[in-house]
């Protein structure tokens, strides 16, 4: 069986240790994984725009690159939700909306994957921090990630949750949106971090690194150090150290 | 459609208004906060909250799919019962035919009960023009119509303003100082508004509901004061849009059990009315007179258009400006319209026909989905939002400059090759402004992004270019695969095939 990395363009080209660590936990489970190197991006940024035949372009790269993956694996949930977003971008294409059903009914984030799939919360991590979670929207809401995250934190050692006030709230992201609106994304990634710091966690942990990108980048820009991390970097950081 | 708006001809332009006023962000925050959470309490206790939700979807898909048939069976049977019905196709036509039926009765006055389509049609105003006084007689309208403000909130049109600010505007009404004091200022406007509804000659009202099968209309609210206005005065003229109808007394059951849960938490409103026809002998109260018009004005447009034919189902809770992160910190006002959050964000390019040349009003969202799960009815705004995207950009009315920026994607991620060469590029460019892992520099398309956060650089190595190390790596890394995990991949992948499988719940 083959399981393909869905790096995701974030990941590839600014934060390569989180498809990483993704790679190295599902080594240590098992999973030989493959990278196809003829994808980009899933085309989100031009889609949610309204610019389609641009997204089009990319979207493309995807179907051509994972045409005989048998599992498709994504550090993001946007990203992966953003495949289920095909069936409308091709919806005039019969031939492309038959490859868009094989890549949706095949493709995962990350800890569905883990847990969904192989079944397993307990990879062995030890990880005894303070730690708050942020579940970002597109992953809890279009995917409906909720319990796997929680599942997999529950099973880490040492792990202290502390649940984030207004966690269902966006981060304020959005793709284009932070760069057209920039005053009310500011407004509302500012006061996702203030909640972050109320909680007084070490750590923030979330499953997307454009939400995270986003409140890390508010929460150094107020000096502030909490560590921001993905949950497959901190699972990873478990594992290595347990 | 829209109103004399402050602040500026674009969102963005409004939103800055609003997010510089304290009062403002705090009044909404706290008020849609106490909503969202009553409706969450509400939801759970009534328990199986999904099933109802696509239970009272259904019922709304069904009954705008066949929406000539039950207009035409709620239109006879209103007839039948001795109302007088009449057609508007726009905005124009409904506002001469209410200032018709004033004239035709020689009305000086008019109470109002809460009505989100007088507000769309602006009726205030034009009763006004022909010497007629229009009273709101609800006590958040009463507010705004005080301050000369537009609802700012479907289900709380004043929800904008706190109790400091609202004992200010009353208190130059009274002519005397009142406490910023709920009980009191309530109080106040109670006393007011009974010499009105004594005198008023028409009572006029929305319509939550019709229901096709008897003719009649139901209305939901807290206040009593909807109760007065269709029971007082001689003559009641209803105003609803042509969406408003439901098929049976049994379809109201589940609308009744979404709609206040939705839009304040209630169980039900304090009162709810079902109104069919005017008095007969033998009633005791009721309007000798009654008038319901039926508007257009835009909404025909959705039908039989796949893509917002939906946004006909809408009940108007307000359950989506309550869960939404972008109406928290901007308020209503800022959507320049009367209806605001992402209802409003759909609706008002939608009753429009200029859909495409509308202003940044569908960018005004980060499209999170907050909207859709809150949604009584599941009407999915957050695609909406896209789709007007998406019309305004194939029109040739998307902004240039990211017209030509998306080019650029996607000549850029229409290749992998490409990618990498922008990425090099990239990394060579940010030598000059990248200092510890972060560019800080407020220029350019950072300029917005950075004047909240610090962008990270671009590490040495992207991925892909990790990659042929990390595959023999990995290759040493591999560890035998428990059967039992096997076996359920082995599994999954059959089921895949078979059209199954993938993540998505959503």
């Amino acid at each position: 069986m083959k399981v393909s990395l869905f790096v995701t363009c974030l990941s590839d080209n600014i934060y390569p240790k989180v498809t990483e660590a993704m790679a190295r936990l599902l080594a240590r489970l098992g999973v030989e994984v493959s990278f196809p190197p003829g994808q980009t991006c899933c085309g989100q940024p031009a889609y949610n725009s309204g610019y389609w035949k641009q997204a089009r372009e990319s979207a493309l790269t995807l179907l051509d690159a994972f045409e005989d993956s048998d599992f498709v694996i994504s550090p993001s949930g946007s990203c992966t939700g953003m495949i289920h977003h095909y069936s409308k971008l091709f919806e005039n294409e019969p031939e492309q909306l038959e490859r868009t059903a094989r890549l949706q009914s095949k493709s995962y984030e990350f800890t569905q994957f883990l847990v969904n799939v192989l079944g397993v919360t307990d990879l062995g991590a030890v990880f005894p921090r303070k730690v708050t979670y942020h579940p970002s929207c597109h992953g809890s809401r279009i995917l409906g990630v909720k319990e796997e995250p929680m599942r997999l934190m529950k099973d880490v050692r040492g792990l202290e949750l502390v649940p984030l006030p207004f966690a269902e709230d966006c981060c304020g992201f959005g793709g284009t949106f932070a760069v057209k609106m920039a005053d009310i994304s500011g407004a509302m990634v500012t006061e996702k971090a203030a909640h972050v710091l109320e909680t007084e966690a070490e750590v923030l942990v979330g499953l997307d690194m454009a939400c995270l990108m986003n409140i890390a980048g508010n929460l150094r820009f107020r000096g502030e150090k909490v560590r921001v991390m993905h949950l497959a970097e901190l699972l990873y950081e478990g594992v290595k150290g347990a | 459609m829209s109103g004399p708006v402050k602040g500026g001809a674009t969102v963005k332009a409004r939103a800055e208004l609003a997010l510089n006023d304290e009062f403002l962000r705090k009044a909404v925050r706290f008020t849609t906060e106490r909503l969202r959470n009553g409706k969450k309490k509400a939801s759970e206790e009534h328990g199986n909250w999904e099933e109802w939700r696509e239970r009272g979807r259904q019922i709304r898909l069904h009954t705008i799919a066949h929406l000539d048939y039950y207009l035409n069976l709620f239109v006879n049977n209103a007839r039948a019962n001795g109302v007088h019905v009449h057609f508007a196709e726009t905005a124009e036509e409904a506002v001469k035919l209410t200032l018709d039926i004033a004239k035709h009765s020689g009305a000086r006055s008019v109470v109002k009960s809460k009505s989100m389509v007088t507000e769309e049609l602006h009726l205030n105003h034009a009763l006004d023009s022909i010497g007629v006084e229009a009273i709101e007689t609800d006590l958040g309208e009463y507010i705004i119509q005080l301050a000369g403000e537009m609802p700012s909130h479907i289900v709380i049109p004043a929800i904008h303003k706190n109790r400091y600010q609202i004992a200010e505007l009353l208190s130059k009404e009274a002519g005397y100082e009142l406490p910023p004091d709920t009980t009191a200022l309530a109080g106040f406007v109670r006393k007011k508004l009974r010499e009105k509804f004594l005198e008023a000659d028409i009572g006029m009202t929305g319509c939550n509901f019709a229901i096709a099968e008897t003719g009649s209309m139901v209305l939901f609210e807290n206040e009593g004061n909807a109760r007065m206005v269709s029971t007082v005065p001689k003559t009641q003229v209803t105003l609803m849009g042509m969406e408003r109808i439901i098929p049976s007394w049994s379809d109201l059951e589940v609308m009744a059990t979404l709609l206040p849960r939705s839009a304040t938490g209630q169980k039900l409103t304090m009162y709810m009315s079902g109104i069919t026809g005017p008095r007969r002998s033998g009633d005791a109260d009721g309007p000798e007179e009654m008038h319901i018009i039926i508007v257009d004005n835009g909404r025909s447009l959705q039908l039989g258009d796949p893509e917002f034919q939906e946004l006909l189902n809408c009940i108007r809770c307000g359950a989506c400006l309550n869960a939404c992160p972008v109406y928290r910190h901007i308020g209503g006002h800022a959507y320049g319209s009367t209806y605001s959050g992402p209802i409003g964000a759909v609706l008002t390019p939608s009753l429009n026909k200029n859909i495409a040349e509308w202003d940044d009003i569908a960018n005004a969202s980060s499209l999170c989905g907050a909207c859709y799960e809150a949604c009584p009815v599941k009407i999915p705004l957050h695609d909406m939002l896209v789709y007007l995207r998406r019309r305004k950009v194939e029109s040739g009315h998307g902004n240039k400059l990211e017209s030509i920026g998306m080019q650029g994607f996607a000549s850029v991620m229409g290749s992998a090759k490409r990618m990498s060469g922008i990425v090099k590029l990239g990394k060579l460019g940010q030598k000059l402004v990248a200092k510890d892992g972060e560019i800080r520099l407020k220029l350019g398309p950072l300029k917005g992004w950075n004047t909240y956060r610090v962008t990270p650089s671009l590490p040495k190595e992207a991925f892909r270019d990790q990659w042929p190390t990390l595959e023999s790596e990995l290759r040493n890394e591999l560890r035998e695969m428990k059967p039992d995990m096997l076996e359920r991949m082995k599994q999954v992948a059959e089921r895949q095939k078979q059209g199954g499988g993938g993540g998505h719940h959503g």
